[in-house]
């Protein structure tokens, strides 16, 4: 186990000497020999990087904010150490020739990187059960999915194998795990982080966060990662609050959201929704306010998305041709179109070959307007929704997932009805804003099965959030709960 | 929106454009799976979107510039490392003239 499990309680354990930093990666990477041959959240463990790591925040080498906080990172975050692979075929063998900015800032932060993290293939899914080569199990219950698709960052943190991860979250990827693993997950605006070295499905949707346990290591994470980047042209242009020295800051007279659409939404266990009304009365007792907001194209946000996002990803997915870089066919080919169709065909799985398909026939000839462009269209209107709602109130509260962690297996035959999982987070990314889960109690008899509130704010508002779920964090301890992984 | 359904002949054509070699079983499979979820997307045609500016985009930036001064690229070894077949410092693919003529697009 690790002594301590928290950034900041890391953090700070290490600088008053009680723990080294080289001890603390030791016991990170123990858990994991200990616990990951039943969890598998790791594509890939590092030792020797970690340990190096940590010895040079020994010597004194390196400090900052994130000195000997053992760190894990998801496995589409290219490290020019070890292999990026997206659990994907394709990019089996890839070592990438560059470092994302988010892992340099990490590193220039003091962090100990320990290993990188099971996925559904190139991000696509929302169970890990889409990767290549293994699906990763909920620490709660090992029967059942992390999430996804950063599934294998939440389950790490989760499980005790690292204080801190880092997923992407296209359409949830980050929030969705995150509830269903019963630790907290930010999707940030769209532009706070930069996306330089984060391998791209759904360029105008992707963006990086952070796992943790609480808002404090939130928070200290969310400063060391935010920032304009030149290498990221989307990435934005405005100041990093002190995230660390503003969360703690309880909001007077705020005013939380419920949208009548999210709670008529179809398929809501009501074990989350009992959950998250319970969390809205401990705002009430607060001291918040709880106002009425209206979303009216909810319903078309999956819609919306699952024309976009394949779009994207048909023409992302396009560099794959098995010629510069990745999974090449055996196969004996008559010509170079053979060559990119086989290779493509034997290094994509089902889920990423289903959707290039889709984007590929919205995107042709013929189709390019009533698909792509009318959802483009939906996506303004989506986008006004949520302007409009703000005006009304600071946050909106509503569940991350409409159920607990489902059964390995159970929705794997069915690609739709996987997609149906992600009501309540991709209109957040189709409208650019952010988005938090925080731990709100749980479901289950036999197992506790972990369930998440989801918090959404306007662009550039996650102060506010590390503070509305401050308030929460202090006045609850769901977050301090653990699976016991034996 | 498009009414039809997607036909086993669609997906062929939409496989080849997406440089897929998809065999039999994948076609049929994708056929019925592809047709559940275009069927699903097609509720965004009950919108009224007339007048409605399409969003690429969330955020209100465009056209970011920078200077125009050469950089540093990546070592050619660093990016040859990763190429299935390689000819010095090339990137090596079988004969590409020859083969069928490929009329998609």
């Amino acid at each position: 186990m690790l002594a301590f499990d928290t950034v900041v309680a890391a953090r700070d354990a290490i600088r008053a000497k009680k723990v080294s930093a080289v001890e603390l990666a030791r016991q990170s990477l123990d858990r994991i020999a200990k616990v990951d041959p039943k969890v598998r959240a790791f594509n890939s463990v590092y030792p020797e990087v970690a340990l190096q790591m940590a010895r040079e925040v020994d010597e004194g080498k390196r400090s900052g904010p994130l000195a000997g906080v053992p760190i894990a990172l998801k496995d589409n975050l290219c490290t020019t150490f070890g292999t990026t692979t997206c659990s994907s075929r394709m990019l089996a063998n890839f070592h990438a020739p560059y470092t994302a900015t988010i892992v340099q800032k990490l590193e220039a932060a003091g962090a100990v990187f320990v290993g990188k993290t099971n996925l559904d293939e190139f991000a696509m899914g929302s169970s890990t059960e889409n990767s290549a080569t293994h699906t990763t199990r909920n620490p709660w219950d090992m029967e059942r999915v992390p999430g996804g698709s950063s599934g294998g960052s939440a389950a790490a943190l989760a499980a005790g194998m690292c204080c801190a991860s880092v997923g992407s979250d296209t359409g949830g990827s980050i929030r969705q795990p995150a509830a269903l693993c019963g630790v907290a997950g930010l999707k940030p605006t769209y532009g706070r982080v930069s996306r330089y070295g984060l391998v791209a499905f759904a360029s105008s949707l992707d963006q990086i966060g952070p796992f943790t346990w609480n808002m404090a290591d939130m928070a200290t994470m969310m400063e060391v990662i935010s920032g304009h980047d030149r290498r990221d042209a989307t990435s934005v242009n405005e100041p990093v609050p002190q995230y660390s020295t503003e969360v703690g800051k309880p909001l007077a007279g705020l005013r939380i959201g419920i949208a009548k659409e999210f709670q008529l939404a179809a398929g809501i266990d009501s074990a989350v929704s009992k959950a998250v009304s319970e969390a809205i009365d401990v705002y009430r007792k607060l001291g918040a306010s709880v106002v009425d907001v209206s979303l009216p194209h909810t319903d078309y946000g999956i819609a919306a998305y699952y024309v976009i996002a394949p779009c994207e990803a048909s023409s992302n997915l396009a560099r794959y041709d098995g010629v510069h870089f990745g999974h090449r066919t055996s196969e004996k080919v008559s010509d170079i179109v053979e060559l990119f169709s086989r290779s493509r065909a034997e290094g994509f799985g089902d889920e990423v070959k289903r959707r290039i398909m889709i984007g590929t026939y919205a995107l042709s000839s013929g189709y390019y307007d009533a698909y792509y462009v009318r959802a483009l269209k939906v996506r303004t209107l989506i986008k006004r929704d949520f302007d409009q709602a703000f005006e009304k109130c600071d946050v909106i509260a509503c569940p991350t997932s409409p159920t607990p962690a489902f059964k390995v297996g159970e929705k794997s035959g069915d690609p739709l009805s996987m997609y149906l999982c992600d009501v309540f987070t991709v209109t957040c990314n189709i409208a650019g804003i952010a988005g938090l889960s925080i731990p709100c109690g749980f479901a289950g008899v036999t197992k506790p099965l972990p369930i998440g509130l989801q918090l959404l704010g306007p662009a550039f508002s996650e102060t506010r959030l590390l503070q509305v779920a401050g308030m929460y964090q202090r006045a609850t301890d769901w977050h301090q709960r653990r699976p016991n992984v034996a | 929106m498009a009414e039809k359904t997607i036909t086993i002949d669609d997906v062929r054509h939409v496989a080849k454009l997406a440089r897929l070699h998809l065999n039999a079983d994948e076609l049929a499979r994708f056929t019925l799976q592809l047709g559940g979820i275009l069927h699903y997307v097609e509720k965004l045609s009950e919108l009224d979107v007339t007048g409605v500016e399409p969003m690429a985009h969330a955020l209100p930036i465009s056209n970011v510039l920078r200077e125009d001064v050469a950089e540093e690229s990546l070592p050619v070894e660093k990016v040859l490392a990763n190429a299935p077949a390689r000819d010095g410092d090339f990137f090596s693919v079988p004969k590409v003239i020859g083969g069928d003529e490929d009329s998609a697009g």
